[in-house]
């Protein structure tokens, strides 16, 4: 009897950070092993800024409104909607990254950890971000090699927003994975959650144009939280808070988390009133 | 038959007054099929059992309500003590896990898969690397830490499987089928391993298998078939019941088939 080793309840906050760490290392590694992935996040927003941009600003005029003082060119207008693309679609992949890891057994890893389930998908959501908050100063390096005009202090004061936008995007793929039963059912996420996102909200332009030429895609516009996410690093990057935006964002990311949590939790998720599906 | 359900006598704890796992009347459903009918079994501390099954016996509906992947909605059930769903980070941390399906990160080298595993566990630093050597070398594939986990064979996915759920040290280890699709080498020689683990450490293992040559006469064994528990006792004790002259006979005749 005596060989039986009987260790402490509970963790220390020392290993929760552990977990925590340990959780955002495999997510960088990962992330840092799929090169394909970090290319075509750059490439994809570069496409729009290079290409569309460049069209977009001969046909499109945009006036001055908040938090911009004076005209400005498209290229500058888009980059807060680029920005918050590519943690948008690192939210989506960080989804289909949950399902493919369902469907491996990889998750099952994760779930059989000690540690309280709801600290195990925080801290999932939280490396999931700071992959995304990297790939956005990727991003934003490009832009500037290419002329893009932003405050110097920018690539500090976007930051929170970042983190806060990141949140969201990331509990939102984290709720969408608990939903998606087979990696090949993801295509619908492309289809019904990122598209309509994007092109339904201020990303491309201003909620002003938008409403001149259709009041309904304007309210269509005006429920996106996707919208006020851009909002939000738009104006972080001048240096001002917009405070409607950073409360949509938070009450968004607290619902989004919320439910995410609830569906994975074995007593009360999705994943068990899906029969057999386990994670 | 019902009556090989109960234990035939009492066996004994090695190493500790509480069973490593105490199953008790769990049932489970999948919509309108019974995935497991009134279960009840312990598995003692420090000992080897047996949980044999055809498919769709109900092990791995069993391992997922154990490990919590599952919610127990009717009976309950305790490693060393703690209930799963009550103190479900206290049952876990005492549990190692050998899931059917791989479950290594083939994006990642064998090391880092160990060290990933070490901070689900709040194991961190120069601890984690050292633990991983050790467990590696219990394993014998100390010289695979810096391989990428894609490159390695069936067989030693599964023993660094294995040797990543020692590595918080539990007192209870559960296989799920550890040795299916391994050829008969690899087979042995995960057999081996996990049985010295129970001699050397006295871990207690619940082995799920259908194949009989992996459970030897003085193991515990749990017989589940279609989600009913039909015998539960020493693999010599239910043979000799039975009446068959093997396991394998036992088998036949509280199953009405063949494994």
């Amino acid at each position: 009897m005596s060989d039986l080793v009987v260790p402490a309840r509970g963790f220390t906050l020392w290993q929760y950070w552990i977990c925590l760490r340990g959780i955002t290392w495999r997510e960088g590694l990962r992330f840092l092993h799929q090169r394909e992935r970090f290319v075509s996040a750059l490439v994809r927003p570069l496409v729009w800024l290079f290409i569309f941009a460049a069209g977009f600003r001969q046909i499109l005029g945009v006036s001055i409104i908040p938090p911009y003082n004076t005209y400005i060119l498209y290229e500058v207008y888009v980059t807060p909607g680029l920005i918050a693309m590519i943690q948008l679609f690192n939210g989506m992949q960080s989804s289909l990254s949950m399902v493919y890891d369902r469907e491996m057994g990889n998750m099952r890893m994760l779930l059989v950890s000690p540690f309280p389930r709801w600290f195990l998908l925080v801290a999932k959501l939280l490396a999931s971000t700071a992959v995304s908050v990297l790939q956005v100063y990727a991003f934003m390096l490009v832009a500037y090699v290419w002329g893009v005009d932003l405050p110097p202090w920018s690539w500090l004061t976007v930051l929170p927003a970042l983190i806060c936008v990141g949140l969201m995007l990331g509990s939102l793929g984290m709720l969408l994975s608990s939903m998606i039963k087979q990696l090949e059912n993801f295509a619908g996420v492309m289809n019904f959650v990122i598209f309509p996102m994007f092109f339904a909200s201020s990303a491309l332009y201003p909620l002003w144009l938008v409403q001149q030429s259709s009041p309904i895609v304007y309210t269509i516009c005006s429920l996106n939280p996707f919208t006020y996410g851009i909002e939000l690093i738009r104006f972080a990057l001048y240096s001002q808070v917009d405070w409607v935006a950073l409360a949509v964002v938070g009450v968004s990311t607290v619902v989004f988390m919320g439910a995410a949590i609830v569906a994975y939790d074995p007593a009360r998720g999705m994943l068990v009133r899906r029969g057999g599906g386990g994670p | 038959m019902n009556s090989l359900a109960e234990p035939l006598e009492r066996l004994p704890d090695v190493v500790a007054d509480t069973p490593a796992l105490t199953v008790a009347s769990v049932s489970h459903a999948y919509g309108r099929h019974q995935a497991l009918d009134d279960v009840s079994f312990t598995v003692p501390a420090g000992r080897f059992t047996a949980l044999l099954g055809l498919n769709g016996a109900g092990k791995t509906t069993l391992f997922s309500l154990i490990t919590r992947l599952f919610h127990t909605r009717v009976g309950s059930i305790s490693v060393l003590g703690h209930r799963v769903d009550r103190e479900p980070g206290e049952a876990l941390r005492q549990l190692g896990v050998v899931f059917q399906a791989r479950t290594l990160d083939l994006d990642l080298s064998v090391k880092d898969n160990l060290l990933y595993h070490a901070s689900l566990h709040g194991i961190g630093g120069r601890e984690a690397r050292a633990r991983a050597g050790r467990v590696l070398a219990r394993v014998g594939l100390e010289s695979h830490a810096r391989i990428a986990a894609r490159r390695l064979s069936g067989g030693e996915v599964r023993r660094v499987e294995i040797a990543r759920s020692l590595l918080h040290e539990p007192q209870l280890l559960l296989l799920d089928e550890p040795t299916v699709g391994l050829d008969v080498s690899s087979k042995r020689s995960i057999v081996t391993h996990v049985r010295a683990l129970v001699d050397d450490q006295h871990v207690a293992v619940l082995w799920a298998t259908h194949l009989l040559d992996e459970v030897d006469p003085s193991d515990a064994v749990v017989v589940l078939h279609k989600g009913r528990l039909l015998a539960w006792g020493l693999a010599e004790t239910i043979v000799a019941r039975t009446g068959a002259a093997d396991m394998r006979g036992a088998f036949v005749t509280l199953t009405g088939e063949a494994p």
